[in-house]
């Protein structure tokens, strides 16, 4: 048939290069920009008398890999609902009343700190439904929806933690010392973070401190001495410089890959692409467009209580400011990891690459000494900037008709 | 034989308007109807009545003889009513597999657990773009890199794979080019071939002329009629769509318009003309 020869010289797909088909993914742009800001840190930090550049040392290396992972956590959240064409600019505050709803139980009730937590990741679920659901209900901009939650939410922080702590803006473990045969903070920290499901939200991963310490032992991880309280006596040991790989990461990588397998193999994900593309396409073909928005809601929610409970029982303490701007940096990394402000197009994976700079950013700029961090807001900036005109170049080549 | 699709005396109010004033139709497999008329006319209202978005106010849909009625767009899909909006239902920044099975994602072993059997539809995409003479080699390939009649070819693609037994297409040509036009309605024709029943709604003749065995014609929410091809010519379709003596009246007042923007004869009368128009203007 004449028309399907027509088809067959002259609608093939052009012959795409390995180089190409890597420019066309929405995650692209965030993975080059990690490698650029790694290598760059890595050069700036370098010093010749020392055996460890700067920004590789384990200890560093821990400590901007904890950031990456907690603003990844939350930024995993932002980007699927960003995908689904939503925002959500409450997750700061929902990180506030998580904290709150995290601690203020156990220092003040007595509660057992793996009740507070599915205590607080149940109302953040709650308030992630609260969310999706008016912004359902009233068809407004879930931008305008959760602006005004920002606020409410915020503001109810401030007043149930004065309600429940009589009159005070901040929750501490202090508190607890005196009861359960507590007689300091640290113990009292410890105390909070000695259940089964509280050793998940602080320290380190199961098993990494023994590993860093073998590591130690056979020279390939750097040690120091330090003095540890061993039977209430300051004694030196001699230990390896990084404690081990913080939980922060674990729970990163686990929700990463989750967040994948569910964008990419199922018929959810499916559904989270349809519905930020074209919403009325979507329900067209029966997708309940209404449904996914709230699951995506709840599921950012979710990822704030994470990032709370993270936060909560590494310090011990909470207070009303909590999670301030953090709706923007969740944000910031979905769009730096190439996902469309608009809606219906970014990867996962991006997210995980956004992250990464954000934190090599923000504790890289620290480690290099002759930068000054005041200067970490505006490369924060200017790096948002670069990235979306970047991903935005990317994108039109990728689906610009032939 | 009672048509496939039956449309009998359907009226549609909304408030005080009245969108359709007892509009029949009917049309079988194998056939195409042309749903013609002006903007405002009705064809979309009574789309709409068809593939369940409206319900009609008064008046009958029937398939195969049996009276039925569509709550939503879902139980007439499920009845083997298929809409292609004129927005094709598709979006360009996804996949053609994902497009393909947008809201009806194929499980398989994983199924239950809310996993897509990719490689199933993957191939499967393939396969019925391959059928309907369009070779996709990467069914990951994203939508937008398409031409608007290979877009059109998917969402009809989509529709016979998932049962439709009417395809309703709603204004396909409007939004193409004259060779892309072209292309879609021989698509048509292929699925007329297949035995699928399909409505064209369209306000463009020469593009409903070739391809439509018959046509309706709706005017200000009321039919005209239904006219078989071979009873009548395009110029005849055209003069009742748009109305014989509005036609002719508007082919005078143009006729006017040629009288004064008549070409002048030579040189010299073209620059007395500019003289003219210059002080004229002053």
């Amino acid at each position: 048939m004449a028309a399907s020869q027509a088809t067959n010289t002259d609608e093939r797909i052009r012959q795409v290069s390995f180089l190409n088909r890597l420019l066309s993914r929405p995650e692209f742009g965030a993975l080059a920009g990690a490698l650029i800001v790694f290598i760059l840190f890595t050069i700036f930090s370098w010093k010749p008398d020392i055996n460890f550049p700067g920004f590789l040392r384990p200890r560093a290396v821990m400590t901007w890999l904890k950031f990456s992972a907690e603003i990844g956590i939350i930024g995993i959240g932002a980007t699927l609902l960003m995908i689904a064409g939503e925002f959500d600019l409450s997750v700061g505050s929902i990180i506030a009343v998580a904290g709150v709803i995290a601690l203020t139980p156990i220092v003040y009730f007595g509660m057992a700190p793996w009740l507070a937590i599915l205590l607080t990741l149940g109302f953040c679920l709650l308030m992630g439904w609260v969310n999706g659901t008016i912004v359902n209900w009233t068809r407004l901009p879930s931008f305008i929806v959760t602006l005004a939650f920002l606020y409410i939410y915020r503001g109810l922080t401030l007043v149930s933690i004065r309600w429940l702590t009589d009159g005070s803006t901040r929750v501490d473990v202090q508190r607890l010392v005196g009861q359960h045969d507590i007689s300091s903070v640290n113990e009292a920290r410890a105390f909070i973070q000695s259940d089964w499901l509280s050793r998940m939200f602080a320290g380190e991963i199961w098993g990494t401190p023994r590993l860093f310490a073998w590591l130690g032992e056979l020279g390939i991880m750097p040690t120091s001495t330090r003095n540890i309280l061993v039977d209430g006596v300051r004694t030196p040991v001699v230990l390896p410089v990084a404690d081990g790989i913080p939980v922060a990461v674990a729970w990163w990588i686990i929700l990463l890959i989750l967040a994948i397998i569910l964008m990419q193999r199922t018929r959810f994900g499916n559904w989270v692409y349809g519905t930020g593309g074209h919403e009325e396409s979507a329900r067209n073909m029966g997708v309940p467009t209404k449904r996914v928005k709230v699951i995506l809601f709840m599921g950012t929610a979710l990822c704030a209580g994470i990032f709370a409970c993270l936060q909560a029982f590494e310090f011990g303490s909470v207070d009303s400011l909590r999670g301030n701007l953090k709706e923007f940096e969740a944000i910031i990394v979905a769009v730096i990891g190439g996902t469309l402000l608009t809606g219906g197009y970014g990867a996962v994976a991006g997210a995980f690459w956004g992250a990464l700079i954000y934190g090599m950013l923000s504790r890289g700029i620290e480690i290099v000494s002759w930068m000054q961090s005041d200067w970490f807001r505006i490369l924060l900036g200017v790096g948002l900037l670069l990235a979306v005109m970047f991903n935005t170049y990317i994108r039109k080549r990728a689906t610009e008709a032939k | 034989m009672a048509a496939l699709v039956e449309l009998k005396d359907i009226v549609k109010t909304f408030g005080t308007v009245i969108a359709l004033n007892g509009v029949s139709t009917s049309v079988n497999e194998g056939e195409v109807l042309c749903l013609l008329g002006d903007n405002g006319a009705g064809k979309s209202t009574l789309i709409k009545v068809l593939s369940g978005v409206h319900q009609p106010t008064s008046g009958q849909i029937y398939m195969d003889g049996q009276p039925v009625s569509f709550k939503n767009p879902r139980e007439a899909q499920k009845g083997g009513i298929a809409t292609v909006h004129q927005h094709l239902s598709i979006q360009p920044l996804m996949s053609v597999t994902r497009n393909f099975f947008m809201g009806r994602e194929p499980g398989g072993a994983g199924g239950a657990l809310g996993f897509i059997n990719m490689r199933f539809a993957n191939k499967t995409a393939k396969e019925e773009m391959a059928k309907m003479g369009i070779d996709i080699r990467d069914p990951n390939q994203v939508v937008g890199t398409m031409s608007g009649g290979e877009r059109q070819v998917l969402a009809i693609a989509r529709a016979i794979y998932f049962g439709a037994k009417v395809l309703i297409l709603d204004e396909p040509t409007a939004a193409l080019g004259v060779k892309q036009a072209g292309v879609v309605l021989k698509y048509i024709a292929q699925v007329r071939a297949k035995g699928l029943a399909v409505i064209l709604i369209t306000h463009n003749v020469h593009h409903a002329y070739p391809i439509a065995d018959k046509f309706t014609i709706l005017k200000r929410g009321q039919s005209y009629g239904t006219f078989m091809k071979s009873d009548v010519s395009r110029e005849e379709v055209l003069g009742m769509m748009a109305g014989k003596e509005e036609l002719d009246a508007l082919e005078a007042e143009l006729k006017e318009f040629e009288h004064t923007d008549a070409a002048p004869k030579s040189e010299f009368e073209a620059g007395v003309a500019a003289e003219q128009a210059a002080s004229n203007n002053s």
